[in-house]
């Protein structure tokens, strides 16, 4: 009932505002190379679906985007958990990795183009460097925040500490680890199509930079509309992901209890 | 009288605070027998906590010995069950799993414990909920799991420290009742610590009474009630007399949480 009601005034809204900026643009006489009208973009997207080039470039860097997220993902929980786990590490290592952090990532995407070249390679690597540090703080900190009552059970009932680990630091780690994905995600499809703007011969982020040279405009926001879906999706891949492994965390249960 | 299960022997403690070292345990000196249920009251912070975690080996004393069943303590051990005043469930696994907690730390078969994980929880009330978890229990339901979880792997020691602390006065009756009566199907030693002098009087066989911090037993009262106790027992004068009693060595200290 009220979730139609919710659906229509969505609906509805979104018509209003993209009817008045197509009239915004028409009675203004913006030119198209400056703002396209909605019209224009819808068909731009049209013929990038038809013609086959938006599908082939999307799932170049959607590939890009997974697999740097996964390299980065798997990167940032295993210093995380290192660092988590040995004084030595976080006092030796730890200094470095937030050194290399407060680096701007774009301003490395250069070298790592001339290292890992302009195809795939380069922008996993870029995507996966940009997406491992919310992934390693998150789980640092998840792993800390073991509530020290159930650490003095574990304790008391005689248990190792990797039992302890296991049973105990990891599963409680796990709601800070799924807010890691969840920034991580979005940081990995920033990443790869930062790398696609340095140097690449496909994928979203080389249209944009194409288009832009020739001053199709409609296309770029076909393209960013594009892009701004996948983040979506790529997002509530994340939730459905955390609404499985968090069923007992308050912020999976409030969620499903207001629903 | 029976075989003595836990000998403390002049157990004293100092924490080390900011550079002044703290008092906790001043001198502490007791027996308790096996299968006897022996309740600690004292004032808040003084030091009861710490006296039940010397025993469960998680903390060394900083002088004296504690001994259980004749063996010094040398850290955790697996004859023990301690219950804390927070249920301390693990909100991933089910109520069952969370029952099976030190059966699968210890390694000890599951089939059997699961048997006798489901017998415990009927013998509670929590029959039907094994599956739940534990966010879908109260407060009391979720402190009766962390009670069966204790007694799992059949230890022949109970700790409890202040286990109903955090509950209503009405479901903390109803718990004593419960704890009374699983206590005497299981025959299990219990060192029981509260703030509540009637819980303590209601429970126990002796209660020993503390000092307030550094903490030091001022007191041992044998509570002569028979058992079963129902909770009419609280209007004898067998334990108005020990209720009487204790509070009259508090009011000599300057009072109850002073």
């Amino acid at each position: 009932m009220t979730s139609t009601r919710n659906v229509a005034l969505t609906i509805g809204l979104l018509c209003v505002s993209l009817a008045g900026w197509e009239g915004a643009v028409r009675l203004l006489a913006v030119p198209i190379y400056i703002v396209p009208p909605p019209s224009r973009v819808v068909v731009a997207l049209w013929r990038g679906f038809a013609s086959g080039l938006y599908p082939r470039h999307l799932v170049y860097t959607l590939t890009e985007t997974v697999l740097g997220f996964l390299l980065g993902a798997a990167l940032g929980f295993s210093l995380g958990i290192a660092v988590a786990s040995s004084r030595y590490i976080e006092y030796f290592v730890y200094p470095y990795i937030v050194m290399f952090q407060s680096l701007p990532k774009v301003a490395l995407a250069p070298l790592i183009v001339i290292w890992f070249g302009l195809g795939l390679a380069s922008k996993v690597v870029n995507a996966a460097l940009v997406a491992f540090f919310p992934l390693m703080v998150n789980t640092m900190v998840g792993l800390r925040s073991a509530d020290e009552d159930r650490v003095s059970l574990m304790r008391a009932l005689a248990a190792s500490e990797p039992q302890i680990f296991w049973m105990l630091r990891l599963p409680g780690a796990l709601p800070f680890v799924m807010a890691g994905l969840d920034v991580a995600v979005i940081l990995a499809l920033i990443g790869a199509i930062v790398g696609e703007f340095v140097g690449a011969q496909h994928g979203l982020g080389m249209l944009i930079q194409s288009m832009n040279f020739t001053m199709d405009v409609s296309g770029q926001f076909s393209v960013l509309l594009l892009l701004s879906v996948l983040g979506l999706a790529l997002n509530k891949g994340i939730a459905v992901l955390r609404r499985r492994v968090l069923f007992w965390d308050p912020s999976v249960k409030s969620r499903s209890d207001a629903l | 009288m029976a075989a003595t299960a836990i000998s403390v022997a002049g157990v004293a403690m100092r924490y080390a605070a900011r550079g002044a070292s703290v008092a906790a345990l001043a001198d502490m000196s007791f027996d308790v027998a096996e299968r006897e249920f022996v309740a600690i009251v004292g004032p808040s912070g003084c030091g009861k906590s710490t006296l039940l975690k010397i025993l469960a080996g998680l903390l060394p004393p900083t002088r004296g010995e504690a001994r259980l069943r004749g063996t010094p303590i040398a850290g955790p051990r697996r004859d023990i069950g301690v219950v804390f005043q927070a249920p301390v469930l693990f909100p991933w696994r089910t109520v069952l799993d969370n029952v099976l907690l030190p059966v699968d730390v210890q390694g000890l078969p599951r089939d059997r414990h699961r048997r006798a994980a489901l017998d415990l929880l009927a013998l509670v009330g929590l029959e039907g909920f094994e599956q739940r978890y534990p966010w879908e229990l109260s407060g009391g339901m979720q402190q009766r799991v962390s009670i069966i979880r204790a007694l799992i792997h059949d230890p022949a020691m109970l700790l409890m420290d202040e286990p109903f602390g955090a509950l209503d006065a009405m479901t903390r009756e109803l718990m004593n009742l419960e704890l009374q009566r699983i206590w005497l199907e299981r025959k299990k030693t219990v060192l029981f610590i509260t703030h509540s002098i009637p819980e303590a009087v209601f429970l126990a066989d002796r209660v020993l009474v503390m000092t307030p911090r550094p903490g030091a037993i001022m007191d041992d009262v044998a509570v002569r009630l028979p058992r079963p106790r129902s909770l009419d027992a609280m209007s004898t004068s067998e334990f108005g007399g020990c209720v009487a009693r204790i509070r009259a060595r508090f009011n000599a200290q300057g009072g109850v949480d002073a």
